[in-house]
């Protein structure tokens, strides 16, 4: 997976890689240990460099679960992990938005108004309009679209800083969402319906989770062996065979692994897999298309991507629009979760719960709030994280003050380790 | 010299709110030719950079193209051209590699899918074509020495083959053989055609390369002069002010005129 950055990945930007061309050009076929001990030299290259490879936070979350599990044994149950996997998902889209945001160097502090307003959109115009629920669903992921295409243009063309704008949003539509519902208060959703079966229905065919893992793993070893082939025959460094497979195995081993837990619940959610096509496509467009390149570009510098020629403005809006329809799908979840819109889930949504967990998923998987560095990726990891030490926090029945009081630290110390990281990164950048 | 200019500037004017930047300069630049621009720091060099690479458009002034008289307007308008510029801060993405950087706004693909393979062989030919050496063309240009980094900025610059070349500064963070290194590659691209603007500070580069020397006081020209006949005292005198010449004169008059 991805080790942030549009670099191509596993290449080593330590001590090993000073000398020409050709001492890395003969990264040629060898044996698993030398492969094994290059991977190692990688990890501990990046760490070293400030970068902060995602084995250290793989880490904190095995802690994490041992934890919990130590404290309650039914944590890592199936039926836990299998809805640990599907809570995941709203939360989880909301913050592939704020990656698109953070990668600009901005921030959209609106994400969590943003999701309720669409949840509440959805339900007023489905329940109590009688407006088709796929019509009802269009509305309220383009309302997302439209409120973040309204907060990019006062943030690129009128020049007033994102952070303002997005908290005016916040606020703005946390109001409309409460005034929207005002009438009618808490509205429950058709537990049969489109929106409710986005996190209700699994594939209870064992088939289907092994076929994704099986799809997942094949394409990365196809993709990667295309990528290997396509540098040798262009005489340029490429990975050992054997990184390659060792790369490979070790997908293979968690997407099994994760299939066969999902099988002893009730099979492979639907949401889990929405959010995977979701982090697939976003990354392919970030990291290997010309428009992501632009998006890069302007985390890494504003100046040098105009002078370049690219319309910033544009981009920025752009990014915008993205996070506000991220933020709506995901607010789609979250009600599909809940089979309901209500004015108190849309106070909790204003009160910016969400908005720290998604921003605190982003940030724990490694994409910087300094601009520029990170990945969709990144989002995968980081909520699993954040969503383990909810889900624990729940099996316990930590009171909510307490909770809100873990969730701000987690968010702290991840966005602390992030500026650190950026300063070791300064310090080598510029010797 | 028969040859019409490929790029003539007349009377361009800029002010940054009180800072008058530039009053009613003139430049012309033809292929196969260096003009240096000299002056003081806060002469108004890189602000005329910037209006002919269209970061920074000019107040007034025109803008002629071979002959014809063209609206730089944004940095696209100049690539359009054939103007390539390094600017004196080099103008790059820290978090992009050197591939990236080289091909911003320019990347090759297959519909909208970058090509990186194909970045990455062009970009090791024309490091290896500048015979400059950067040890890994991946790592991330935060990471490169400020020389480094120049030599990309100046590798970027030249892969588009430009007609016009502007250069600010270029050589500030050079040492001694990858200036002499840089002022050979100045004079290969210009026997191939291309017409340079270099901005320096350092005498000896231009009387190295230059064809002609401008001079930049306060914002205006002052002064123009023949490289091979002139004096190092002729162009200090014109750069420090000690010796205001017609040009400065005539120019003075219009700042009063000037609202
Ligand atoms: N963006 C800006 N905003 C305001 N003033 C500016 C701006 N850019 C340049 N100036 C002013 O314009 C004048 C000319 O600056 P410029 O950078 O062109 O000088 P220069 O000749 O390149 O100097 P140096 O040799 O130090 O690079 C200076 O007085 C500077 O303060
Ligand atoms: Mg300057």
């Amino acid at each position: 997976m991805s080790r942030g950055g549009p670099r191509r990945d596993g290449v080593p930007a330590g001590p090993g890689s000073a000398g020409p061309v050709t001492a890395r050009g003969e990264r040629r076929t060898r044996g698993w240990q030398d492969s094994l001990r290059e991977y190692a030299l990688d990890v501990r290259g990046s760490v070293r460099g400030g970068e902060r490879g995602p084995l250290l936070v793989i880490a904190g979350l095995i802690v994490i679960w041992i934890v919990f599990q130590g404290l309650d044994d039914k944590f890592l149950s199936p039926r836990n992990l299998s809805n640990l996997s599907v809570d995941i998902v709203g939360t989880g889209l909301v913050a592939v938005g704020i990656v698109f945001v953070l990668l600009i160097r901005e921030i959209d502090l609106s994400v969590g108004s943003v999701s309720g307003l669409a949840g509440a959109a959805f339900a007023v115009l489905n329940v109590n309009h009688g407006v088709p629920e796929w019509l009802a669903v269009i509305v309220a992921v383009a309302a997302g679209t439209a409120v973040g295409a309204f907060h990019g243009v006062f943030h690129a063309w009128l020049g007033v800083p994102a952070f303002v704008v997005t908290l005016a949003g916040l606020l703005i539509w946390n109001g409309l969402t409460l005034y929207l519902l005002g009438a009618s208060g808490t509205i429950n959703i058709d537990e049969e319906g489109l929106v409710a079966s986005l996190t209700s229905r699994h594939f209870g065919n064992h088939l289907a989770a092994y076929a994704v893992a099986a799809l997942g793993t094949a394409g990365y070893a196809l993709a990667a062996h295309r990528r290997r082939s396509r540098h040798r025959a262009a005489g340029m460094p490429y990975r050992s065979r054997g990184e390659v497979w060792l790369r490979t195995g070790l997908l293979a081993v968690i997407a099994f692994a994760a299939a066969f837990t999902l099988n002893r619940f009730q099979g492979l959610p639907l949401a889990l897999l929405i959010f995977l096509v979701v982090l697939v496509v976003s990354d392919y467009v970030l990291r290997r298309t010309r428009y992501g390149r632009r998006v890069y570009a302007l985390g890494g510098g504003v100046e040098a991507a105009r002078r370049a020629g690219i319309g910033v403005e544009r981009v920025r809006v752009a990014m915008f629009m993205v996070s506000g329809t991220l933020a709506a799908v995901g607010g789609l979840f979250v009600a599909s979760g809940l089979t309901s819109a209500s004015p108190t889930t849309a106070r909790a949504a204003g009160s910016g719960m969400l908005l720290i967990n998604a921003i605190a998923a982003a940030v724990i998987g490694g994409t910087s709030l300094f601009g520029g560095r990170g990945s969709p990726w990144s989002v995968l990891l980081g909520v699993v994280v954040i969503q383990s030490i909810a889900s624990g926090m729940g099996l316990l029945g930590v009171q909510d003050a307490v909770q809100f009081m873990i969730t701000g630290g987690v968010l702290l110390a991840a966005v602390a380790a992030d500026a650190l990281s950026r300063r070791a990164q300064a310090r080598r950048g510029r010797p | 010299m028969a040859r019409p200019p490929v790029l003539a500037l007349r009377g361009i004017t800029k002010r940054f709110g009180g800072v008058q930047a530039l009053v009613d300069v003139d430049l012309q630049v033809r292929a196969g030719e260096v003009v240096a621009l000299a002056g003081d720091n806060g002469a108004g060099k890189s602000t005329l950079v910037k209006v002919i690479s269209g970061v920074s458009p000019a107040d007034r002034g025109l803008i002629e193209w071979e002959g014809r008289l063209v609206q730089i307007k944004r940095p696209h308008d100049a690539h359009a051209l054939g103007i390539a510029t390094v600017y004196q801060d080099l103008a790059m993405c820290d978090n992009l590699d050197v591939v990236g950087n080289l091909f911003l706004g320019r990347e090759i693909d297959r519909v909208g899918v970058l090509d990186e393979v194909e970045m990455e062989r062009r970009a090791r030919d024309l490091m290896r074509t500048l015979s400059i050496r950067i040890p890994d063309v991946r790592v991330p240009v935060a990471a490169l020495s400020a020389g480094q980094r120049q030599a990309v900025a100046i590798s970027r610059s030249l892969m588009g083959a430009p007609k016009v070349l502007l250069l600010d500064e270029p050589t500030a963070a050079l040492g001694v053989e990858q200036t002499s290194h840089l002022l050979d590659l100045i004079e290969e691209v210009r026997d191939r055609g291309m017409a340079i603007i270099l901005i320096s500070h350092n005498m000896g580069d231009i009387k190295a390369v230059a064809d002609r020397v401008a001079i930049l006081r306060l914002g205006r020209n002052n002064g123009l002069f023949d490289v091979s006949t002139v004096t190092q005292e002729q162009i200090i005198s014109s750069v420090t002010g000690a010796a205001d010449n017609a040009v400065a004169h005539r120019s003075k008059g219009d700042e009063e005129a000037w609202p």
